[in-house]
């Protein structure tokens, strides 16, 4: 058994028709358990109150922005390598979901930065290059759209998706040198003494693995729209042949 | 190799202005500033670093379609591809080109409206040296960029839109070395950082922009 089964269409909608209602269920209910947990049963920051408590969106989607992206880059690798449509397809099902995500993420930022620190927006190294982040995933699915023949557009956004990378990661230690920052340190790593408390712990875990199987599902399903609509050309194309 | 670059510093020359165009660009943009910021020189100043690297890129933007896009639709873009020479030459020799009508003019007068906006005395060799290092990288990026939209039909605004994004860490770099020299800083790390960045590309993208102009040829 191997994963590049499910590069065969048919195996991967079998698949995937099994598996999304359980990923979905499962991601409802981290979701649902996760943000009640957070949002009613921990307590107020001593210093932050109740504004702390946004950790639990913003935080997962935060993390979910990146990801997402690496997933498209591993994606339209496999795609540019062995030319599996549905890695492509799911490359191109993610970005949405991902530029979704980022902005999630920044307008949460943005709403607790008011009260704590005093703006909705400040040039922070970390603000500045999710901001470019955004500007990358608008241009790869402005790519996506532009280009008809749908192999030469997922041949062209693959190799923007890997430019794009490599100058998403310059960008991003670049604007460290260009401006100390405002945003407080990682929090969450495993190997640091000082971390979050473990009463936000434990929710944001659970949020954070919702997050991760929403995006799961989300995927899956914008996946198997996507290869539905393939079909359909391939359909109408015929018709219009006989 | 000779001959494509002859023929295209003569076509950008000759056909349509593209040269003085975005020259012209970079010096509206640096009237334009201090009409709409205010005359005050510490201000002026201040910013002229950001606002001249700000202009360079634009100006540089402007004549990125150019770039594949007539060959394109003229077809000898397919001669080029078939002609003995490796498609990275080819896109190496276009960037080329491209830098020296718009990279190479942009750095001669970068100075002059450097003088307009009030840009402190120390920082005009940084100026120049860094606008000299960075646009070939400006150049070789937008190459990539017009590869990637060759095939669409009236792609430019498509192609700020990718191209932009890309240009973010020449930029920052860019200004900075200027920005650090004008106050009289050490500038040895950001110059190498912009350095480091236009070697990369000049010696990568060519490859990416090959590969996408054989996808749009298909």
């Amino acid at each position: 058994m191997s994963i590049w089964e499910y590069a065969n269409p048919k195996k991967f909608m079998q698949t995937s028709a099994w598996a999304l209602p359980w990923v979905a269920g499962l991601a409802l209910l981290c979701l649902l358990a996760g943000l009640v947990w957070g949002f009613f049963f921990t307590p107020d920051d001593f210093r932050q109150g109740s504004t702390v408590k946004i950790i639990y969106l913003h935080v997962p989607s935060a993390m979910m922005a990146i990801n997402a992206w690496v997933m498209m880059l591993v994606t339209s690798l496999i795609w540019l390598i062995r030319r599996h449509h549905v890695s492509a397809l799911a490359a191109k099902a993610a970005a949405p979901v991902g530029l979704t995500f980022t902005v999630i993420a920044l307008v949460t930022g943005a709403l607790w930065g008011q009260p704590m620190w005093g703006t909705w927006w400040a040039w922070d190294p970390r603000l500045t290059s999710f901001l470019i982040l955004t500007l990358f995933y608008m241009g790869y699915i402005a790519l996506w759209e532009a280009i008809e023949n749908p192999d030469t557009a997922a041949d062209l956004t693959a190799v923007l998706c890997l430019v794009g990378s490599v100058f998403a990661l310059l960008s991003r230690y670049a604007v460290l040198f260009w401006n100390q920052g405002l945003h407080q340190g990682a929090s969450l790593s495993l190997d640091k003494e000082e971390n979050v408390a473990d009463v936000f712990w434990f929710p944001l875990l659970v949020c954070i693995a919702g997050f991760v199987l929403l995006f799961v599902a989300l995927v899956l399903m914008r996946t198997r729209t996507e290869i539905r609509a393939r079909r359909l050309q391939a359909l109408l194309a015929r018709e219009r042949l006989a | 190799m000779w001959a494509l670059l002859t023929r295209d510093l003569r076509l950008a020359m000759r056909a349509g202005g593209g040269f003085g165009l975005g020259l012209a660009f970079f010096l509206l943009l640096a009237v334009l500033v201090p009409l709409g910021v205010g005359p005050e020189g510490g201000v002026l100043g201040a910013i002229a670093p950001g606002i001249l690297w700000v202009g360079a890129l634009l100006s540089c933007l402007l004549s990125l379609d150019r770039i594949f896009a007539l060959d394109f639709e003229d077809g000898s873009l397919d001669l080029l591809a078939t002609s003995p020479m490796p498609l990275e030459a080819v896109v190496a020799v276009k960037a080329l080109a491209h830098w020296l009508v718009t990279g190479v003019p942009l750095t001669v007068v970068a100075p002059v409206l450097g003088v307009l906006l009030n840009l402190p005395g120390t920082g005009y060799g940084w100026l120049v040296l860094s606008l000299m290092l960075g646009t070939p990288a400006l150049s070789v990026i937008g190459a990539l960029g017009a590869a990637l939209v060759v095939g669409v039909k009236r792609g430019g605004l498509l192609l700020s839109l990718l191209v932009l994004p890309l240009y973010v860490p020449t930029l920052i770099f860019g200004a900075e070395v200027v920005k650090r020299g004008a106050a009289g800083m050490e500038v040895s790390v950001p110059l190498l950082l912009l350095s480091g960045i236009t070697l990369g590309a000049v010696a990568l993208l060519p490859f990416a922009a090959a590969a996408a102009i054989r996808v749009n040829l298909r």
